[in-house]
């Protein structure tokens, strides 16, 4: 059983959703990432999803376009991003996917970026701008080096290509909960859960939501229709508001704590939850 | 190696030519893309559309434009006669207005409400704002900072007509990160809006259709020159940017075989990446020479080594773009097509140039055609003829070169 499968497995006897945040690579640099997925995997991250800078982020919202601005800016490269994973693995055993453009992949080489994302610890790829269409050869390179190529659907996705998307994945399917590109927002809309039932029609994998989910309540919402929440910007966003702190890793650590379990004194919104939520 | 001569040059039903093109988008996009190349596809095989267009092309743009023979010019270079194709006299000022009016006959049929548009020169940014205003739809163009501040004139020639102008401080501030800004609007309104992209880049249909709808050049091109000089040209030269006016011209001239297509890219102040946007570019440093994906299509794209897409500098913001349409690159790998490039420079020697000896001022980008035009030229015996698209005016770049003068 690949990493991914055994992580949603071990949910499934924790009796709780999947947390997977999403940090940009390099952000605010290199060195701190490394520890950023040391600390996040003790905070509870059951897979992370590593972002690859790159300079033209057309899905992402402006919060992920500054981190990957800011990394860039620290020059980091894919080759710095796989060596940061490596490390990091050293003491972590949670599933890494490799969040990226396809064009840094494509420069740096299919085969030989399949090659060294295997050896530096990565499980799984999911490349934002390659729909499984473009990606014949894609998944064959990684697959063969046991990698999982991710793939995401969105609410515009029709019921053939999800049928067709669902067949090319592996690990698990990445549903977008909504329109526009990653970013925070204050309500989540009933795309989401529409959306995941046609998934569960075409699909045995687990389902894990993201684009828009920034809160814990939002992630209690996600968990009662999908197997887990993706969080990038909430966190990403708050690591642009700690930059140049000492113990912005602790912190770090500490919101995505507050995320996955949110004590309920301390959570004001915990009283607005819908009733089937509270179950 | 000879390479095989090409006799057609048609994607394959997914927008591929060769491995070039395609659809590398966001899968939230795939959806309203297939929805528009149904549309398109269903527009471009029936005649009530072609009708329409046509009708529109002629009473509201001003089609057919002329081929006119720049005798002074001709005299100039001392060889082949050299003609331009007047592109610059339709409605708006360039050759954009035939593309987005094919569009927004589209749109209309789709029933979107909302248009939205990237500019870079301005000019498909105010021709897609003349046919909202022309069909009553809701338009908003992005456009680079930089643009904004270099092409002032046609800002206000947008806003005048209707438009919301967003500036865009992201990134480069040009012409590459307003196409991003559009793509992140669709994405986020892809129910009610239609994307009115302007070159023939871009996510499969794209490239395919702004190609249909600029290919009306070289149609009337080859009819005028036929019966101008009675037989073809020797040559067509073109300024690409994304290469919608080039390919525009050349499309109906593939088949010509004896005909050379040549494209002109911009060239900018160096050979250093960041310095020109040459995607052909094949010296050391140029960043050029490499295919990569860029805004939903496989083409030759400026990049460094690490697959970042490159900044790009042109004295025209029409042509300062990392990435060229999935056809040319299609064309210059099978070698069906030349490519070659043209300095800021050579740009405002061929702007005055053709002010001074054909009275007419054409738009910075056009300009980079017509050095090459002259050398072109005079290799060739004075009986034959060449044809430059003369793809836009230059008064919104008068007061650019009046600054640089000073």
């Amino acid at each position: 059983m690949s990493p991914i499968r055994e992580a949603f497995a071990a949910l499934k006897c924790r009796g709780r959703g999947g947390f997977i945040p999403f940090i940009t690579a390099g952000d605010p640099d290199i060195a701190t990432t490394e520890l950023l997925l040391i600390e996040l995997a003790a905070a509870g991250a059951d897979i992370i999803e590593l972002g690859v800078p790159f300079s033209d982020p057309v899905a992402d919202g402006e919060t992920i376009q500054r981190a990957s601005e800011r990394a860039l800016r620290k020059g980091v490269t894919l080759r710095d991003v796989l060596t940061c994973v490596a490390r990091a693995k050293q003491h972590i055993d949670v599933p890494i996917v490799l969040f990226s453009y396809f064009n840094p992949l494509l420069r740096f080489g299919e085969d030989r970026l399949a090659n060294e994302a295997k050896e530096a610890g990565v499980d799984a790829v999911l490349v934002t701008d390659l729909i499984p269409e473009e990606a014949q050869t894609w998944i064959e390179i990684l697959v063969q080096r046991g990698l999982e190529p991710i793939f995401l659907v969105a609410p515009t996705t029709s019921d053939q290509r999800l049928k067709e998307i669902a067949r090319q994945a592996r690990g698990f399917i990445y549903a977008v909960s909504r329109a526009g590109v990653t970013g925070a927002r204050d309500e989540m809309t009933g795309d989401a859960e529409a959306l995941v039932k046609r998934v569960r029609s075409v699909s045995d994998l687990p389902v894990a939501v993201g684009f828009g989910i920034s809160t814990a309540e939002q992630i209690r919402q996600v968990w009662h229709f999908a197997e887990a929440a993706a969080i990038g910007s909430a966190i990403v966003g708050e690591i642009e508001k700690l930059a140049g702190s000492a113990d912005l890793v602790d912190r770090i650590g500490e919101f995505a704590r507050s995320l996955l379990a949110p004590k309920t004194n301390d959570s004001p919104q915990q009283g607005t939850l819908p009733s089937r939520a509270q179950r | 190696m000879k390479k095989t001569q090409i006799t057609r040059s048609e994607p394959d039903e997914h927008g591929h030519w060769g491995r070039f093109g395609g659809r590398y988008v966001p899968e939230i996009l795939v959806a309203p893309l297939e929805e528009l190349t149904e549309e398109f596809m269903r527009a471009r095989h029936g005649n009530n559309f072609w009708r329409e267009l046509n009708q529109l092309l002629r009473d509201y743009a001003g089609r057919p434009t002329p081929l006119f023979h720049a005798e002074r010019l001709s005299a100039h270079a001392g060889g082949a006669q050299i003609y331009l194709k007047r592109e610059d006299l339709l409605h708006t000022g360039a050759h954009k207005i035939n593309n987005a009016l094919g569009q927004a006959l589209l749109a209309r049929r789709m029933r979107k409400q909302r248009v939205i548009a990237e500019t870079g020169a301005g000019q498909h940014g105010v021709a897609t704002a003349t046919v909202c205003a022309l069909f009553g739809l809701r338009c908003v163009i992005y456009m680079g900072a930089e643009d904004v501040r270099r092409q002032a004139l046609n800002v206000f020639r947008m806003r005048l007509l209707g438009a919301e102008v967003i500036t865009v401080n992201a990134g480069t501030r040009t012409l590459k990160d307003a196409i991003n800004e559009a793509l992140r609007d669709w994405a986020t309104n892809v129910h009610d809006t239609y994307y009115l992209l302007g070159s023939a880049l871009g996510p499969h249909p794209y490239p395919l259709m702004v190609r249909e709808f600029q290919s009306v050049i070289g149609r009337e091109a080859r009819e005028q020159i036929l019966s101008a000089s009675g037989k073809l040209p020797r040559a067509l030269i073109a300024c690409v940017g994304g290469g919608s006016n080039a390919i525009g011209l050349f499309h109906p001239f593939i088949a010509d075989e004896r005909v050379r297509l040549i494209g002109v890219e911009a060239g900018g102040r160096g050979d250093s990446l960041g310095e020109h946007a040459a995607r052909f570019h094949t010296a050391a440093k140029s960043g050029g020479g490499r295919v990569g994906v860029l805004q939903g299509t496989m083409s030759y794209v400026l990049q460094d080594p690490n697959g970042q897409i490159g900044t790009t500098h042109s004295i025209s913001a029409g042509l300062d773009y990392s990435a060229i349409g999935p056809e040319h690159a299609f064309l210059h790998d099978n070698g069906r097509a030349e490519y070659i490039r043209s300095s800021d420079a050579d740009a405002l020697e061929g702007f005055e140039l053709c002010a001074k000896l054909e009275g007419i001022i054409p738009a910075l980008e056009t300009s980079h055609a017509i050095p090459p035009a002259i050398r072109v030229a005079r290799q060739l015996p004075k009986d034959d003829a060449i044809i430059v698209n003369f793809s836009g005016r230059g008064d919104k770049d008068v007061q650019l070169v009046a600054d640089l003068k000073r």
